[in-house]
């Protein structure tokens, strides 16, 4: 069993006042039976799906069940190349070319078919990447179709976004994502580049190409020019020979900070442009005057989100000293009520850990808490045996200096640190490499403002957590990052101005 | 699941708390409507389905205060809905009998002699019903007759003219006041949320009716615009798990009006489990305003039995 059970539990949570096992909701699963999954998956370059060179293919399995989906492609430096040549070749003879309102169609009309295939697509995710239903279903297919409509809109007023400027495409535009949010990171990445004009070869995350792949295939029934995205998979060495191919104009990456400055030394010296979407570490910040109980949910949405699997997650929780003690108890009483399970379960709150490789990092960050001195509390629910699980987890009596109040855990576990001060709040939540996003809870507007002005991070968010929609930028400060996705702001990566 | 559980008549202990008005307003704090609303949302998108989901309506029966409030109310039209309070349907005995039945008082005789030992309990309405704009002394009057006419239950309405005005004071004395001359009946103190006018709003009346001695707090009269909703009802709730983490006292809820079908009432259900947990999953602790509810849970149970739906007509009209 892949769970906590190496873990020192210093405190087992008593189900809460909210969770006695008097009411058992009966399993309410999503169909799975209308999504068709191929047994095996190929490159998708200039418009087809082809085998790759290096005659190798990788099994893609369900986290949440340790059982194969299917098999997808690896591509090596040769397949690479071959991609990028597809999107030099289309960005050249059709896309550049192409009158902005007819992209702007073609764009259009990837949205439209995302939320015809909404149920498969969202059955797909769940089942690739462990996140519940409920979250693929309402959150991660809309949005990425929402991305697309967005952008679709931009292709042909791209001179009112940047006024007096004259507006052209930058080229092939390389782009990596993400295990966390797959099909939405790909839109993310596509639907600005191809609003602007570029051409694009993306790479899913190893774990998770499935939704990328099924992308693919609605761009093939969209009848976008073959080539204008080429949709490659592979883990991190067909990302680096991506990074390094000399025709690529621009590359943007979602990932880990690490990744993040290799690419970076990788690339400079080089005519590419960079966008870089790193880590996190943010802070959400509770004032004694917070509508609390609303504050502890936009706690629970701001760490459990998707099992936490969130750049931009708020995992550490500074509290005003005043309200520690309710708000440590209505915490305890709410992850008491997070049902964990199947992920396939339309009542599932947290699902399963993406990879074994991230329960292991997250098993051993917790360690460091549990033997720093940090107070550990978990919720007692029952995880399945199969499968990669991790408990809801968080830590009173965290030190700032902690290993959990530094690093980025990317898993279901929330620190717990306190504050007297706002001055001392300030301190503390910019006192991080990172500067990706911050919650503010407060009744007071003006110090929401005061703390939106004083605080480091890209986004922040003001009694509300988690909350996307893409007329919004989205990007970091220092160690989480630099350019912005999302909003007028996101077409700027992908547009040469003059 | 406990069978028993739904079976057992309601019953009360008799409450002798009462704190000041310093005490709920210590408690007070804003609530963000945009959060509230989210959440209540999320909770109404919980799916239930087979034995959760019969389970969850025969509870609900269990819990619903089946009321006719109206001015052309009669002797016949109040012993017929009596008869359907303890008997929901007369074909199938597993169905359990309704918590209460609730009328204005001059109608109590008449539901006293027809619910007689069914262990149905009588809901009487009073202190100005639905306004509340008389005289102190005869809000005072109405409770004691209508607890001497054989109420087990009273549902007070709150001075909203005071509440708004900020004379919280007058408000939490009357309720206090109610409260003594309920003597051993079960108060139910009625917001009138619709009138209120906002969240942060909702949570201080919830409060005050607590302090001052409320065994329920109910939304509404059924009688203004807007009555229950799910975000209002998860603001009373959370005054309601503050309350008994402040004195140790459980108080009941009573989302009313509007509530017409089962789908609602099992959202309304999984807040409450969700909120304040099993404890409160009885008819003691939590009740349902409501009169053409009853109809739709038990179409929607004859579904689950029968794995069809029946028309209309085989559910009688009361």
């Amino acid at each position: 069993m892949a769970t906590t059970t190496d873990i020192e539990t210093r405190e087992r949570l008593t189900p809460g006042a909210a969770s006695s096992a008097l009411w058992d909701y009966a399993p309410s699963l999503e169909a799975t039976d209308h999504a068709k999954l191929a047994s095996r998956y190929n490159l998708f370059i200039g418009g087809k799906f082809v085998e790759p060179h290096s005659k190798r293919w990788f099994e893609t399995i369900n986290p949440a069940t340790e059982g194969t989906l299917a098999e997808v492609a690896e591509a090596d430096a040769e397949d690479v190349d071959r991609a990028v040549k597809e999107a030099r070749r289309a960005y050249d003879k059709s896309w550049r070319k192409l009158a902005a309102s007819e992209r702007a169609k073609y764009i259009f009309r990837i949205a439209r078919l995302i939320q015809e295939k909404s149920r498969a697509l969202a059955v797909v995710e769940t089942m690739n990447g462990g996140k519940p239903i409920k979250e693929s279903r309402d959150i991660d297919i809309p949005l990425a179709a929402a991305h697309f409509f967005y952008y679709a809109g931009w292709a042909d007023k791209l001179e009112y976004a940047f006024p007096n400027r004259n507006v052209a495409p930058v080229g092939v535009a390389g782009q990596i994502i993400p295990w966390n949010f797959p099909l939405l990171m790909a839109a993310w990445k596509i639907a600005p580049a191809l609003a602007a004009g570029n051409t694009v070869v993306l790479k899913p995350a190893e774990t998770t190409s499935l939704t990328a792949l099924l992308l693919a295939e609605i761009i093939q029934e969209a009848e976008l020019p073959p080539g204008v995205v080429n949709i490659i998979t592979g883990a991190g060495g067909t990302g680096a020979a991506l990074v390094n191919h000399t025709d690529v104009d621009k590359i943007a990456f979602t990932g880990s900070t690490e990744v993040g400055k290799r690419i970076q030394r990788a690339i400079s010296g080089s005519k590419k442009r960079l966008t870089l979407e790193l880590g996190g570490k943010a802070p959400n910040i509770v004032f004694e005057d917070a509508p609390l109980d609303q504050a502890i949910e936009g706690i629970i949405n701001g760490i459990y989100f998707n099992q936490g699997h969130v750049c931009c997650a708020g995992s550490r929780l500074f509290v005003q000293e005043s309200i520690v003690e309710p708000i440590i108890r209505k915490l305890r009483d709410r992850i008491g009520t997070l049902r964990v399970g199947n992920p396939l379960d339309k009542n599932t709150d947290v699902g399963a850990i993406n990879s074994r490789a991230q329960l292991e990092k997250i098993q051993e960050l917790v360690q460091s808490g549990v033997d720093e001195g940090a107070e550990m509390v978990q919720s007692k629910c029952s995880l399945p045996a199969r499968g990669f699980w991790f408990a809801p987890t968080f830590f009173t009596g965290v030190a700032q200096s902690y290993r959990i109040a530094q690093e980025e855990i990317f898993g279901p576990v929330l620190s717990v640190l306190t504050f007297r001060t706002p001055e001392e709040a300030i301190e503390k939540a910019n006192n991080t490499p990172y500067g990706l996003s911050a919650g503010v809870w407060t009744e007071k507007g003006s110090r929401i403002l005061k703390m939106a002005s004083k605080l480091r991070a890209g986004v922040i968010w003001a009694n509300t957590y988690n909350k996307f929609d893409p007329s919004s930028p989205f990007g970091g400060f220092k160690e989480s990052g630099f350019g912005r996705e999302g909003g007028m702001h996101g077409l700027s990566p992908y547009v040469r101005l003059s | 699941m406990s069978e028993q559980l739904i079976h057992s008549a309601p019953s009360f202990s008799p409450a002798l708390f009462r704190r000041s008005l310093g005490d709920a307003l210590e408690m007070v704090h804003g609530v963000d409507a945009v959060a509230v609303e989210e959440r209540a949302a999320s909770l109404a998108k919980r799916s239930l389905k087979k034995e959760a989901k019969v389970w969850g309506l025969n509870l609900a029966i269990s819990m619903i205060d089946l009321t006719t409030l109206e001015g052309k109310d009669t002797r016949g039209k109040v012993i017929a809905l009596c008869q359907k309070a303890m008997r929901p349907d007369p074909l199938d005995p597993t169905v359990p009998h309704v918590a209460a039945v609730c009328v204005y008082p001059a109608m109590i005789g008449f539901v006293k002699k027809a619910l007689a030992g069914s262990g149905v309990h009588i809901a009487s309405v009073a202190t100005g019903f639905p306004s509340g704009q008389t005289f102190g002394e005869i809000k005072v009057r109405e409770t004691r007759d209508a607890v001497a006419a054989g109420a087990d239950e009273i549902d007070m309405v709150i001075d909203r003219g005071a509440f708004l005005s900020g004379d919280y004071q007058k408000v939490f004395d009357e309720i206090a006041e109610v409260k003594e001359a309920c003597g051993p009946a079960h108060l139910k103190v009625i917001l009138e949320t619709g009138e209120l006018a906002n969240y942060d709003q909702v949570r201080k009346a919830s409060l005050i009716a607590m302090f001052a001695g409320g065994d329920f707090i109910k939304t509404s009269t059924g009688k203004v615009g807007v009555n229950a909703t799910l975000p209002v009802t998860l603001v009373m709730l959370e005054a309601i798990r503050d309350f008994y983490h402040a004195t140790g006292k459980k108080i009941g809820m009573k989302p009313a009006g509007g509530i017409a079908n089962a789908k609602l009432c099992l959202a309304y259900l999984v807040m409450l489990y969700e909120t304040l947990g099993g404890e409160w999953m009885n008819p003691d602790m939590f009740r349902f305003g409501a009169s053409s509810l009853l109809n739709d849970i038990l179409m929607q149970l004859k579904k689950e039995k029968s794995g069809a739906y029946q028309s209309g007509d085989y559910f009688t009209i009361d």
